[in-house]
């Protein structure tokens, strides 16, 4: 009889692929079923954003900082304004204080609603998604009815923020939470006790607290492997340092923590109450006064034109922390740097560990469960030995799916 | 490390082992919110003779999180900082630890630590291909955001000749 000799093969999944809502390029060695090794390239959407503020102000780069993200369009300006606080040494109001906290917590429960959709189709629940996302839709129309928009919001300001919330705001951010409240309770049922999603998600992924704490994870990946790291938690910043917040890890529910799939369910889910308490206590205990430092903008800009300093700011965006470094050197109007560090930056390095010795069904659910901040594309090739075949979007996600329905059997 | 240290303790810990070899240590605080909460940033500029033994040093302290390392090209040298943070985990005791070294032009060279953190491999692959600073003994130095087939000995980030400016003014050249 012939003897057969099994060699492990390579997957490239990407740039463009569904798992990942941003280009990135990832290539596997498989054994069968099982990943091996992955290898993991980026820069297919560097947009050179770092280089375009040479020749911008700091009021335009606020609107640049904000396009850096559709979902963390508040997170980016938000730590570029701190940083430029920072080296400018700019007070701002402590009523700008609780709002931007708002803000931000809305923003989380926004970012957080979404992937839980995200991760619900990837493992073939779509209805999830519907019923998430209808979710969703509630906390983008408080968004736009405290910003005037539902994605690229223009709210944050250097030395504030743009707009208030009124004593006649207030019944409309009420009910809003209150329907979150209610609804939570039904989505915690549907992802922690539904046994499939059980079954995909436990054990899987798993992310060590040793690894992640070695390769600088951040935000609720390295939360789900019980390091406790939260810079809304760690540091006195807006006014997160008046409010009673601990940080979340997913033992506070289940009383252990394993750095799987599961976990970092749990994980974000328990950031959703968190987003919806601190609100509360934001719209409880916010004082009077004023939004914005400096209102008028020119300045505003004459006076950081003559800033000659660095400064670095930090925010827990609802993917991680976020920190923007910025330069000034006290001559021109632009920063002479200014450099972004995106969640996902970090969050990149972990996945090696979390996708070694899984399947390849896995890899959408696993790669999802960071919740990767690149854009989505459909399209992954196979190269069997010469053989080459295309494996598209569909076919991915049906593996996938064909997983689920082979547990639930 | 069983009890946070103040800035003032770190920045103390640091000069006793290093002494001259610690160019300019400085501390800033910020309060925010009703409360006055302050935060801490300490900004250390370090000789790059000694960079790894401070790394190490750190190390023993508490085992830090790495966010970025970003650069500045500052006309003669290369200013590289890499921004940590330390007793992070505990409420409103964080401290951001910006170390920097200047790297002169004309060999802009400084050893990898990945060894001690190896979380720092992206963002140390990031720092050669932008601001063409050579990394020593980096595991993997392949490029990392640029594409292969963009030009040798052009880094973005650099404000001098090997700048980005007559790439894109002459953008033609390139055929692409």
């Amino acid at each position: 009889m012939k003897q057969t000799t099994k060699t492990s093969y390579h997957i490239p999944v990407g740039p463009i692929h569904p798992a990942l809502k941003e280009p990135v390029f990832f290539e596997f060695e498989i054994d069968g079923e099982r990943i091996v090794d992955v290898n993991v390239k980026l820069g297919h959407v560097h947009r050179g954003i770092e280089w375009a503020s040479r020749k911008r102000n700091p009021i335009q780069i606020l609107y640049l900082a904000e396009r850096i993200c559709g979902i963390c369009s508040y997170c980016h300006p938000a730590a570029f304004a701190l940083a430029v606080e920072d080296a400018a040494d700019i007070q701002v109001p402590e009523r700008a204080e609780y709002l931007r906290v708002i803000q931000g917590e809305l923003e989380r429960i926004c970012s957080h609603i979404l992937w839980a959709g995200v991760a619900a189709h990837e493992i073939g629940f779509d209805t999830v998604l519907y019923l998430t996302w209808q979710m969703r839709e509630k906390a983008l129309d408080l968004t736009e009815y405290l910003t005037g928009n539902r994605v690229t919001k223009a709210i944050i300001m250097i030395g504030g923020i743009r707009r208030d919330i009124t004593k006649d705001m207030l019944p409309k951010i009420q009910d809003a939470l209150k329907y979150f409240k209610d609804n939570f309770e039904k989505i915690r049922h549907i992802f922690l006790d539904d046994k499939t999603v059980m079954m995909r998600s436990q054990g899987c992924g798993i992310l060590t607290k040793d690894d992640a704490l070695k390769l600088c994870a951040v935000g609720p990946t390295t939360r789900a492997s019980g390091v406790k790291k939260d810079v809304r938690v760690d540091q006195s910043y807006f006014a997160y340092g008046d409010l009673d917040i601990d940080c979340m890890t997913p033992d506070k529910l289940t009383g252990e923590v394993n750095g799987d799939v599961y976990d970092r369910i749990i994980q974000r889910l328990l950031e959703v109450k968190q987003s919806i308490d601190l609100i509360e206590q934001c719209v409880d205990r916010m004082p009077a006064g004023d939004i914005v430092s400096e209102p008028k903008i020119a300045k505003l800009l004459a006076q950081l034109k003559r800033v000659n300093g660095e400064g670095v700011g930090r925010h827990e965006a609802p993917r991680g922390e976020v920190i923007h470094y910025v330069k000034f050197d006290g001559e021109n109007e632009s920063p002479y740097t200014w450099k972004v560090r995106a969640p996902t930056y970090n969050n990149i390095l972990p996945w090696i560990p979390m996708l070694k010795g899984e399947q390849i069904a896995d890899i959408p659910i696993v790669a999802a469960s960071t919740d990767p901040c690149m854009s989505c594309t459909n399209r992954v090739a196979i190269t069997l030995g010469s053989k080459k075949y295309e494996m598209d979007k569909e076919e991915l996600h049906r593996l996938s799916v064909e997983k689920t329905r082979r547990l639930m059997k | 490390m069983t009890k946070n240290l103040t800035p003032e303790e770190i920045v103390k810990y640091f000069k006793d082992e290093f002494k001259t070899e610690i160019k300019d240590a400085k501390i800033k605080r910020r309060a925010a919110g009703s409360k006055k909460n302050e935060k801490a940033t300490i900004w250390m500029k370090v000789d790059k003779i000694v960079f790894k033994k401070v790394i190490k040093h750190l190390l023993d302290l508490q085992f830090p999180h790495l966010s970025i390392i970003s650069g500045n090209d500052l006309n003669e040298t290369i200013e590289l900082i890499y921004h940590f943070t330390v007793n992070y985990g505990n409420r409103l005791s964080e401290i951001t630890f910006n170390i920097s070294i200047d790297l002169p032009k004309s060999k802009p060279e400084i050893e990898t630590i990945c060894d001690y953190i190896p979380g720092a491999l992206i963002t140390e692959r990031e720092k050669q291909e932008f601001l063409g600073v050579k990394i020593k003994g980096i595991p993997d130095d392949k490029r990392l955001f640029l594409r292969d087939d963009f030009p040798e000995g052009v880094y973005p980030w650099r404000r001098d000749e090997t700048g980005p400016e007559k790439l894109y003014r002459n953008l033609h050249e390139v055929n692409k």
